[in-house]
């Protein structure tokens, strides 16, 4: 019998025990908090939508409703008669495509360059090139500000557009990808006759693609979403983007039709919760890359 | 490595000059020149919308300039000027509040949502908080100032009424110079705290897990082990975080400018906005940019900050 003892487990100290029932109480408290914060996260953009389905005499009852039971979508068409929200969507649209394709396409040929040719000063061109990121917005405005004016670009939409162009972030992102690729895929492709630029076009690109897909859909996430620029540099009306529309309209309309306004935000959400959906993996990892303005 | 192709007596004949030369060193060079052209359109576009401008905005801090008559020059005036401008120091300061403020909170409460985040849950739930979180990152600082210029009105916001229910007072958060602050960090916080989870979870899935496990057998638990073994091991991602949160923070402007346009008085009036308006509202384009170059150094001493303290206090496996 006394073999059995030995191997009988101790009974269980009371220190074990404490232990649980700290573990519990943290893991509860943390539950409790993050719940808690989640709602917070989520209510303003649940009371935009709710209060865009509200006829505008109810907008502001209280307590507030969260569901919108009786969903009135007149305010939906209403936006669009108030403000000319098809133009600032399609300015917004027009805007934010051209300014993604032509960031694939600078930070594309800017990554390879750095990823996969050699030449003399690559390190330190790239050094350059990565210290700009440290610049911000507002020390370059004034003078990109007066710049488009002279070139009577003034209250354009290429004046958003082709200063946009150029990346810094694109280019180390796109660097990295290229990086990543083996070089069999090259050698290969020499072997069999390839030129120089087929190689960039036919192999190494479709293997950055992951790449692109992040830049595309950080790059349009910022530029759907920006304000200071558009506020600068357009005057006419007919040309806002969607933000600089929505808060024109929220000045003039003052507290009167909050539920036309809340339906515009949400008109605006909808690209953005899109890109979301279909390309969140790129989302994240960008993110996590620090590919984040503002 | 590639292999040359053989030069026959035919291919020494063809007239050939320095790039097409068919060799290992004719292909480098058509590589390396290949290299520079793929980089012309990046460093002409940050060259003429970055990196010029810089420059540009530095001699424009020395002239008086209304954009139709000719700029003087009139050395450091424009500095001397706003060193005794009211308006001016008065943002610096909000500025500063504003940014000590919107980081710690920010990096509290990301760093205890993040080790929230991190326990065992179901991962279904895990993914429901992650999407809550991140959905203020989607939406536009300038849309969502306008849905939080509601929540928070006076009379008929949201949030004074759940206040109302605990027993507390209607706070003027929009009218009051003393709440006005506050209100923008709120704002501000709501929708960037998402970026900082990701950046604290991303941290905290990369530690080394010898070390978690160590602190297992040891029996290290709860608090102790959060400050003596997760905070330490945490210290870059900390220190990334806040030197990031630091300069986004310090050229916050949507938000002010759709809540308050800087009001009441000048409570909530930050440098961009003194920029914004004295350039493209005033058209004083020489002060404008003293101004912007002012807070252009600001965020270089932080940068620089960071580089000194990393290899300082910073723990790195």
């Amino acid at each position: 019998m006394k073999s059995q003892n030995v191997l009988e487990l101790p009974a269980r100290p009371f220190s074990r025990v404490v232990q649980r029932v700290q573990y519990r109480f943290w893991f509860w408290l943390g539950m409790l908090l993050v719940t808690i914060m989640a709602i917070i996260t989520v209510a303003p953009v649940i009371w935009a939508l709710s209060t865009s389905l509200r006829t505008p005499g109810q907008s502001f009852t209280l307590p507030p409703k969260w569901l919108p039971l009786d969903p009135d979508f007149k305010n939906y068409a209403d936006v669009f008669v108030k403000i000319p929200l098809a133009t600032y969507l399609m300015n917004s649209a027009v805007i934010t495509v051209s300014i993604v394709l032509g960031q694939l396409v600078t930070a594309s040929l800017a990554g390879y360059a750095f990823g996969r040719l050699k030449f003399p000063g690559r390190n330190m061109i790239f050094s350059l090139i990565m210290a700009t990121m440290m610049i911000p917005l507002q020390a370059t405005i004034i003078p990109v500000f007066v710049l488009i004016s002279r070139l009577n670009l003034a209250d354009t939409h290429a004046s958003l557009i082709i200063p946009a162009w150029a990346t810094a972030f694109g280019t180390f992102l796109m660097r990295q990808y290229f990086m990543q690729i083996p070089n069999e895929f090259e050698e290969a492709a020499v072997i069999d006759g390839a030129t120089n630029v087929q190689v960039f076009s036919k192999i190494y690109l479709p293997l950055a693609a992951p790449g692109l897909a992040i830049l595309a859909v950080l790059s349009f996430n910022t530029h759907w979403n920006e304000f200071f620029r558009p506020l600068i540099f357009l005057t006419t009306n007919d040309n806002f983007t969607l933000p600089l529309g929505l808060v024109t309209l929220f000045g003039y309309l003052g507290t009167g039709s909050v539920s036309v306004v809340m339906a515009g935000v949400i008109l605006s959400l909808i690209p953005v919760l899109l890109v979301y959906i279909v390309g969140q993996r790129y989302l994240i990892e960008g993110i996590a890359m620090g590919g984040v303005k503002g | 490595m590639q292999v040359a192709k053989p030069t026959g007596p035919g291919l020494l004949k063809r007239p050939y000059n320095w790039i097409q030369e068919d060799s290992l060193a004719g292909m480098a060079r058509r590589k390396a020149l290949m290299g520079y052209i793929f980089l012309v359109p990046t460093m002409f576009g940050l060259m003429v919308f970055t990196v010029g401008p810089v420059f540009v905005s530095f001699a424009l801090s020395l002239f008086s300039w209304n954009v139709i008559d000719p700029p003087e020059f009139i050395g450091v005036e424009n500095y001397s000027r706003l060193l005794k401008d009211e308006v001016v120091i008065t943002s610096f300061s909000n500025t500063a509040i504003f940014v000590f403020l919107t980081v710690s909170l920010q990096m509290t409460l990301a760093l205890l949502l993040a080790l929230a985040i991190q326990q065992k849950i179901a991962r279904w739930l895990r993914y429901t908080y992650r999407t809550a979180f991140f959905i203020p990152l989607l939406t536009s600082s300038a849309a969502i100032a306008i849905v939080m210029a509601y929540m928070f009105n006076k009379d008929f916001g949201p949030i004074n009424y759940y206040l109302g229910m605990v027993g507390i007072p209607r706070v003027s958060w929009l009218s009051s110079s003393q709440v006005v602050l506050i209100t923008i960090v709120l704002t501000y916080v709501w929708q960037h705290l998402g970026f900082t989870l990701i950046v604290f979870t991303g941290g905290l899935g990369n530690m080394s897990k010898d070390v978690q496990e160590a602190a297992d057998v040891d029996g290290a638990s709860g608090l102790r082990r959060l400050w003596h073994i997760t905070l330490p091991m945490l210290s870059p991602t900390i220190l990334f975080a806040a030197v990031v949160g630091v300069i986004s923070a310090l050229q916050i402007f949507d938000q002010p400018y759709v809540l308050t346009r800087g009001g009441p008085g000048d409570s909530s009036r930050t440098v961009v906005m003194v920029i914004f308006e004295a350039a493209f509202k005033n058209l004083q384009i020489g002060y404008g940019s003293a101004i912007a170059v002012i807070l252009f150094l600001v965020i270089l001493l932080v940068t620089a900050f960071q580089f000194w303290l990393s290899k300082r206090w910073v723990f790195y496996q």
